[in-house]
């Protein structure tokens, strides 16, 4: 909001220049964020909070002022030279909920023209254009005192009436803007004998409005409901200076002294003669007398403020105080509909009084910090991650419906007001977010990418959603960087699955195996699921071809998502020591060929189905295909370790072992290579 | 070649004979070059079978008469120390020489880059986070989360946003589709900040309270270098009795110097927020330039940092806490922006691109 500090200087003068009267102001809740002008032109940009509605003019800015200086604030009082009416105007509210008071006076005889330079030029200050004498009058007071008015050309009001109605359905009223509004029995508006005229509150009709030809103007000044006006400025979408005072509650007390500050204005201005005044109060308000107590005062703020203090700070605010010995009644002003409960006096003292003037202390505390359920375990998997060189990352909670389908398993969540149909739904796996990452770095030229994300993503349940946190990372490019040291080597299915491997090590299970069944964006033939004691706690692999060819990733890009329900169901490790073998290790190496498909997990089984106590590994060394092996066939080198913790193995019974593991092995069809 | 002569008498010919074989032996060492020539300089003159120091025995101790037996015994002997002595220096050169050469052929160049392993870097926003949960931990704040996905009645009823208040309008919500047939408060929409989490600590626990809710938020913001519709945000809760405006003020100072220093100053100012009375805007001296004026601090010499204020009594209501006993505060603040500011960022979509030139930066 824009405020001239010579306008607040009409009201109250402080013995501050215009900067120190800023600085005072921010410290009491009307934070000025910049200056603009020079001089008497200096003006203010300043944030004034929404529910601050009675600081959002220029005398409601002075009444700061004198709280915070303690000085008298000067009183507008329009002095109205009345003249009798002509014939009586009459004012008529049906609806007394929408509209507690309307009070208007007639102007006639005005002569439209330029307003005097002085109101043009004030307005002008606070950036507002000046329109026409009678306009930049009902603008002047709004600026001047916080109330909306509004000015009809009277003569195109029919039956001489006004009526304050809900409008009928089906009702059009064309608003000042030009445009047609559809009007339903939710809008309040102001009516003639015939035809809305204005929609109450927040903008007038075209019809009447004030034209150069406008001879008798009838002057509103009004109290109108701010739930009644926000309803209907929601629904049309309307934001205009009025609907934003009304919708926050305006001062029930000032109709009638806006509406005679508007009357002398155009008076002066316009060289009319006004009318007295019709007041119609259809509801009387009621302001709260509020109990204040010094004690609460100080259980809240902590500080003592003395209670003349507390009574001059209110008072300078206009409030009503009575009562001493620690114990007020306090008559809330009518401008302060904000103002409820003893809670929002102690803020208006607090504020007025001064933050900075109040003490700082640290509270003592008698509790325990208490750690999140699964905070280690995320942050051991933070940490794993980091240390296999993935790049932690961030990517956006919206997808599109496409997107949600094809990588969501349930039911995707819309939203009901996206940003846009590319961001329509929440997010069902964090699989696309992180392939927009990977291409938007290949797109720039960083060929390898490692990047993981620990997020939330959505499924719908009906009415419900279901919120549940996923583990995701994302590589593609060389696992070995090519440069003067050795030869590149690029990031494959096993390097994604060490990586997946090492993660899981990190929590307790008995068993753990890999198959095939995944979703169908992996590439079927380069992606797993990892099963920890019989549950499903990961998926990874290459992304589909077809898949990272739509997304123009050329290069293989892999993907691996983590259930942390699951996951997390499993203990962290616990370390746990075997003493040191003494004995030395038997290695023992076998050459099989088999038939091609024969895969490895199946070989472990059988030869882990023996049972031999002593043997300490299986594992793969070296796989060969081709040469002068038919294609259906592939050769196999693997390597038993057998050890014991008791003694040095005979070789007699390393032979028998291995007579066993090549007898198991030719159950699967493995024959030994010479 | 050097030749063991025989003795002709045992006083000036064995002073003779005795410092050539000396000068024989030192010449000889000196001139051996490799292991190989050690070696045969060691056969020569120390093996058992045909050796000079064998032969030195036979030809002159052995031959030696009677009386002069003793006198040559001891010269023998000492040759024999000197000669060993000489050979084992020289081994000990040559070994030596030889290790260097290998060493020397073995030498690389070592200003060539080294072979890294890359490390994972920490998200520059989570780590501000980090280190802001870790400030509160310390002053025993526990940590609490809370759904992303919210209710109406979590983010703004129990918040002292009634229906239709205006304040509800700063909040720019993105809501949840299909919700029209559920009461007001059931319907679901993102939070717009983490003040939710507030109300569900409250209904989980006993006062005393103190937590600090990190977290994810949303709002309908069309991203631009300031703008990005998900940030995050941290909020904290101190409840108990006689919780003062006083001890806000403290433990954001506290709270502050423990993350900017002890240097930096703390401000504030009233505000507004329907869960707050009194409300307060936190301002610090600008840690960047010490309160002189830069760019993070617009000039200003400040900055804004947190909304806070204390905890409305309204929302006690709402948690069946009792507001004639408690009082307590709450602050919250956005996490993106204080990132931007540290690390001197200036657009906040960065944040979200996932560029690994950019994340790698904050290694």
């Amino acid at each position: 909001m824009k405020i001239s500090a010579t306008w607040i200087r009409d009201f109250v003068s402080p013995a501050v220049d215009d900067r120190k009267m800023a600085d005072d102001l921010t410290a009491c809740g009307i934070a000025v964020e910049g200056y603009y002008g020079e001089g008497v032109d200096l003006c203010y940009e300043a944030e004034v909070t929404t529910n601050r509605v009675d600081a959002m003019n220029h005398y409601g800015v002075a009444r700061e002022v004198s709280a915070i200086y303690d000085l008298d604030l000067t009183t507008v009082l329009p002095v109205v030279k009345e003249h009798r009416a002509q014939k009586p105007f009459v004012i008529e509210i049906e609806d007394a909920q929408g509209c507690a008071r309307y009070t208007a006076r007639v102007a006639r005889g005005v002569k439209i023209g330029p307003a005097p330079k002085e109101i043009a030029h004030r307005l002008g200050l606070i950036d507002q254009r000046s329109i026409n004498n009678v306009a930049d009058a009902t603008n002047y007071v709004l600026n001047e005192l916080g109330q909306p008015t509004h000015a009809f050309d009277m003569d195109k009001l029919e039956g001489g009436k006004i009526i304050v109605r809900r409008a009928k359905d089906g009702e059009t009223l064309t608003t000042l803007d030009g445009v047609e509004r559809k009007l339903t029995k939710d809008d309040l508006v102001i009516a003639d004998a015939v035809k809305p005229v204005a929609l109450a509150g927040i903008m007038g009709g075209e019809a009447s409005m004030i034209t150069e030809s406008t001879k008798n103007v009838l002057i509103e000044s009004a109290w109108f409901d701010p739930a009644t006006i926000r309803r209907t400025a929601r629904r049309l979408g309307m934001h205009t200076d009025a609907s934003h005072r009304f919708e926050r509650g305006a001062d029930y007390g000032i109709t009638s002294k806006a509406c005679a500050r508007v009357a002398t204005l155009i008076e002066q201005t316009a060289g009319a003669t006004i009318e007295g005044e019709i007041d119609v109060v259809a509801r009387k308000l009621e302001f709260p007398k509020i109990k204040l107590h010094g004690s609460e005062v100080r259980r809240i703020l902590g500080g003592e403020i003395p209670e003349a203090e507390i009574v001059r700070i209110l008072r300078r605010l206009g409030f009503g105080v009575e009562g001493k010995g620690g114990v007020f009644t306090v008559e809330v002003a009518s401008w302060r509909l904000d103002v409820e409960r003893e809670i929002d006096l102690i803020e208006e003292i607090a504020r007025i009084y001064g933050y900075l003037k109040l003490p700082s202390t640290l509270p003592s505390f008698a509790g325990a910090v208490v750690e999140l359920p699964e905070a280690q375990k995320n942050a051991a998997m933070r940490q794993r991650l980091l240390a296999l060189g993935y790049n932690e990352s961030l990517s956006t909670t919206f997808l599109s419906q496409e997107e949600c389908t094809a990588f969501g398993q349930g039911e995707p969540v819309r939203l009901a007001n996206p940003l846009s149909e590319e961001a329509a739904y929440m997010r069902a796996s964090l699989v696309p977010g992180l392939l927009a990452q990977a291409a938007y770095n290949l797109n720039r030229g960083n060929t390898d990418v490692r990047l993981f994300e620990n997020g939330h993503v959505f499924e719908a349940v009906g009415e419900k959603v279901d919120e549940r946190a996923r583990i995701s990372f994302i590589a593609t490019g060389n696992a070995q960087q090519p440069g003067v040291h050795g030869k590149p080597e690029a990031y494959t299915f096993f390097h994604m699955k060490g990586d997946v491997e090492q993660l899981l090590a990190e929590f307790e299970h008995r068993t753990i195996y890999f198959d095939r069944h995944v979703p169908e964006y992996f590439h079927p033939g380069r992606s797993a699921r990892a099963v920890l004691d019989g549950g499903t706690v990961a998926r990874f692999g290459q992304i589909h071809p077809e898949i990272a060819a739509a997304r123009k990733l050329k290069q293989d890009v892999f993907v691996a998502e983590i259930m942390p329900e699951r996951l997390f169901q499993h203990e962290l490790r616990t370390a746990r020591y075997t003493p040191v073998p003494k004995y030395p290790v038997v290695e023992r190496d076998f050459s099989f060929v088999l038939p091609e498909g024969t895969e490895f997990e199946k070989m472990k089984a059988v030869v882990e189905a023996l049972n031999i106590a002593e043997m300490e590994a299986f594992e793969p060394v070296e796989i060969f295909r081709g040469g002068t092996l038919p294609h259906s066939k592939y050769s196999f080198l693997v390597r038993a370790r057998f050890q014991s913790a008791e003694r040095t193995l005979r070789d007699d019974e390393v032979n028998s072992w291995s007579q066993q593991i090549m007898k198991a092995m030719e159950s699967l069809g493995g024959v030994l290579r010479g | 070649m050097y030749n063991v002569p025989k003795l002709e008498d045992y006083s000036a010919a064995l002073d003779k004979a005795v410092n050539e074989l000396l000068a024989a032996v030192e010449t000889e060492a000196q001139a051996v070059a490799d292991a190989k020539a050690c070696e045969e300089l060691r056969n020569r003159w120390m093996a058992r079978k045909n050796g000079v120091l064998t032969q030195i025995n036979d030809l002159w101790l052995k031959a030696a008469p009677g009386p002069n037996k003793r006198d040559v015994g001891q010269r023998v002997n000492q040759i024999r120390a000197k000669v060993e002595e000489t050979i084992e220096a020289t081994q000990q050169r040559i070994a030596g020489s030889s290790a260097d050469a290998r060493l020397k052929a073995e030498m690389i160049d070592i200003s060539l880059p080294g072979i890294r392993r890359s490390l994972g870097v920490k998200h520059p926003v989570l780590k501000v986070l980090d280190d802001l949960i870790g400030v509160f931990v310390k002053m025993g704040y526990s940590i609490a989360e809370g759904p992303e996905v919210e209710s109406d009645y979590y983010n703004f009823e129990a918040l002292n946003f009634p229906p239709n208040h205006p304040a509800r309008d700063t909040q720019d919500t993105l809501f949840i589709a299909n919700q029209e047939r559920r009461p007001q408060r059931d319907r679901l929409l993102l939070r717009t900040h983490t003040s939710p989490v507030q109300i569900r600590s409250m209904e989980k626990l006993k006062p005393p309270v103190r937590v600090i809710c990190p977290g994810k938020v949303h709002r309908n913001d069309t991203p631009d270098a300031t703008h990005y519709p998900v940030f995050h945000q941290i909020e904290g809760l101190c409840v108990d009795t006689n919780i003062t405006f006083a001890d806000l003020k403290g433990t954001l100072e506290h709270a502050m110097q423990s993350l900017f220093g002890s240097n930096v100053k703390t401000s504030f100012r009233p505000s507004f927020f329907p869960f707050t009375e009194p409300s307060v805007e936190v301002s610090i001296s600008c840690p960047f330039c010490g309160g002189k004026g830069c760019r993070p601090c617009k000039q200003s010499g400040w900055i804004e940092l947190l909304g806070a204020g204390m905890v409305d009594p309204n929302v006690y209501g709402f948690v069946g806490y009792d507001p004639a006993k408690l009082s307590g505060f709450a602050f919250g603040m956005g996490i993106e922006r204080l990132a931007m500011m540290s690390y001197n960022v200036d657009d906040i979509q960065q944040f979200f691109y996932g560029d690994m030139r950019f994340l790698e930066q904050f290694a």
